[in-house]
């Protein structure tokens, strides 16, 4: 497989910047939801709609186009903002965010917002409604894959490994997941909530192709996106060590980002860090 | 008398049927599927036919992104289970979403009998009627169970279908009409309205039978096959051609479909009531008819509510 272009990174990393500014701007305008969580998934999410998936912004129920599931739905500003950046709603829109009447409710809503393949926001549950979008590939004998997006503390949830169970023995291939590895979850450190360790043996265990990656580093992205698809059989997870707050410095590790906006201070700091307005 | 048949095959038939008109109906289970009488469509069309094991939560998703996906989705496992275990997930995946998964449950009621208490689904009604976008409908026989079947797959949204386990009285005919949201008036009276959905129509009928004949009483019977949306221009009308409403129901009186019909009419046409159900109480282990008995879920209860509305009114 070819490498990733220098060119093509700078690109990728590039709007993954404007992207950050998104989720600082819109939740600061929202004065609420979650800067840290979608801070730490924002370039997962640009590596894919940027440069893995098969979707096209001016037709977003296409019916061959790769599908993403957010199942850590409270981390929609980090999807708004990807998807105003590939053009499926004015980049304008994005500080409705929140607003009474707004296309871009607090959780992702697949019937308000073009481009969201589907409704989430009660955590545990987007990797069976994935397992659900694959199995409708193969039976349509389809070529899109279906991509998941899950909070670590989410695995914690039992829905998650019963999806788990279920994916592997139905040979879901065309089924990837990220679980984004901040480390945290709103009352504290994952390890000290309920340990999610080992992940990768536990995922093993439930019949997956298992891949730690650095989540932030768009090479390693999509490099591992490519080894996966080349595996048949079975369903792929990969472990992406992730920062939370990852960009903005303040918000980097800190448990106090995980559900609160910028301030008008705060806001300013944030731009700055991120190297301009847009 | 009438013959006796079980729901719940004639939904297993009818499913073989639409599976074999329609490609895009998919069928699931979580390991009831022998219970459910979906094993058949199984059996013709593994490929369309998921048995997710015991996990009910996965059942619902699984079937929110198939359904998101263009399937039309059939998803059986018993009525405590699809409603109870997996609300937060028909709530969040398939309500919300209005996503097109009919979620037909069976072994709803107290007649599930010697399985007791925790089998026994006496709240399922109440569950799915205060979600948004969930519409549910709840045969007497197995004639209407069929002809529901086929309605719902051709009725896009999401769809409660509540069945039950034991044989129940066939009342209904071939040729009567079923449409959802539409109730049918079984007996034409005047004296005073008994309604009632599932097993409890029978019962209906058989009190109408004895007010007639003891106490020349003309009770109007109507089959409320769709719990919601209620037929309120049926439940109106009656309440104003008769003066008293009684509802019957295998199910808790709290928030079941009397209740629903209690707040129709209070806010249109006030007419003396009673609710024959279930206290709000948790069931036991007994035999169906046992269990019927006791919790007041009989024809002659239904006549003594009738007395007590007409002598209030």
């Amino acid at each position: 497989m070819p490498a990733l272009q220098d060119t093509r990174v700078k690109e990728l990393k590039e709007i993954a910047r404007r992207v950050r500014i998104h989720i600082v701007r819109s939740t600061h305008s929202a004065g609420s939801g979650h800067p840290g969580g979608s801070l730490s998934a924002t370039d997962i999410l640009t590596a894919l709609y940027f440069q893995v998936m098969n979707h096209r912004p001016d037709e977003p129920h296409w019916d061959n186009r790769d599908r993403l599931v957010l199942s850590k739905g409270h981390c929609a500003p980090a999807l708004y903002g990807v998807l105003a950046e590939a053009g499926y709603f004015p980049v304008d829109e994005l500080t409705s965010l929140r607003q009474l009447g707004s296309r871009l409710q607090g959780h992702p809503d697949m019937r308000k917002t073009p481009g969201v393949d589907v409704s989430t926001g009660s955590l545990g549950q987007g990797l069976s409604i994935a397992c659900g979008m694959a199995l409708a590939a193969k039976l349509d004998r389809r070529s899109y894959r279906v991509f998941t997006i899950c909070g670590d503390g989410e695995m914690q949830s039992g829905q998650i490994w019963e999806a788990a169970m279920f994916a592997s023995h139905q040979k879901l291939d065309n089924l990837i997941v990220f679980v984004d590895r901040n480390n945290l979850q709103i009352d504290g450190s994952t390890e000290d909530v309920v340990s999610v360790e080992p992940l990768v043996s536990k995922w093993k265990a439930f019949g997956w192709n298992v891949k730690e990656i650095d989540g932030h580093d768009m090479e390693d992205i999509v490099h591992s996106i490519d080894m996966m698809k080349e595996i048949h059989g079975a369903p792929s997870v990969l472990i992406a060590h992730t920062i939370k707050g990852k960009g903005v410095p303040f918000m980097e590790g800190s448990l106090a980002f995980h559900g609160k906006a910028a301030d008008d201070e705060q806001l300013g700091v944030a731009l700055e860090a991120l190297g301009g307005d847009s | 008398m009438w013959e006796m048949a079980e729901q719940r095959d004639a939904y297993g038939k009818v499913l073989v049927e639409l599976g074999r008109q329609r490609d895009d109906i998919v069928v699931l289970g979580a390991d009831l599927c022998g219970s459910c009488k979906i094993k058949d469509f199984g059996m013709e069309f593994p490929e369309r036919f998921f048995n997710v094991g015991i996990a009910e939560q996965n059942l619902m998703g699984i079937s929110a992104g198939l359904a998101a996906s263009g399937k039309t989705v059939f998803a059986s496992t018993f009525a405590v289970f699809a409603t109870g275990r997996a609300y937060d997930q028909i709530r969040q995946s398939i309500a919300y979403p209005k996503l097109n998964v009919k979620i037909v449950a069976t072994h709803a009621g107290i007649t599930v009998g010697g399985d007791g208490a925790s089998h026994q689904m006496l709240e399922d009604i109440a569950l799915m009627r205060v979600l948004p976008n969930v519409n549910i409908v709840a045969p007497a026989d197995y004639i209407e169970t069929a002809k529901a079947t086929r309605v719902i797959a051709e009725t896009e949204g999401p769809i409660y279908v509540r069945l039950g386990r034991s044989n129940v009285p066939t009342i209904t005919q071939e040729d009567d009409p079923f449409e959802m949201g539409v109730s049918t008036m079984l007996v034409d009276g005047t004296d005073v309205t008994l309604i009632g959905t599932g097993i409890m129509v029978s019962r209906c009928l058989k009190a109408a039978k004895i007010l007639e004949k003891k106490h020349d009483i003309e009770a109007r019977v109507i089959n409320m096959s769709t719990i919601k949306p209620l037929d309120e221009e049926a439940i109106v009308k009656a309440a104003k051609d008769t003066g008293g409403v009684v509802t019957a129901e295998e199910h808790v009186v709290s928030q079941g479909m009397g209740s629903g019909i209690s707040q129709v009419l209070s806010e249109s046409y006030h007419v003396p009531m009673k609710r024959v159900g279930i206290p709000n109480v948790f069931g036991e282990s007994g035999g169906s008819e046992e269990l019927m008995d006791k919790y007041g879920l009989t024809a002659e209860h239904i006549v003594e509510s009738a007395h007590d509305v007409i002598s209030r009114r």
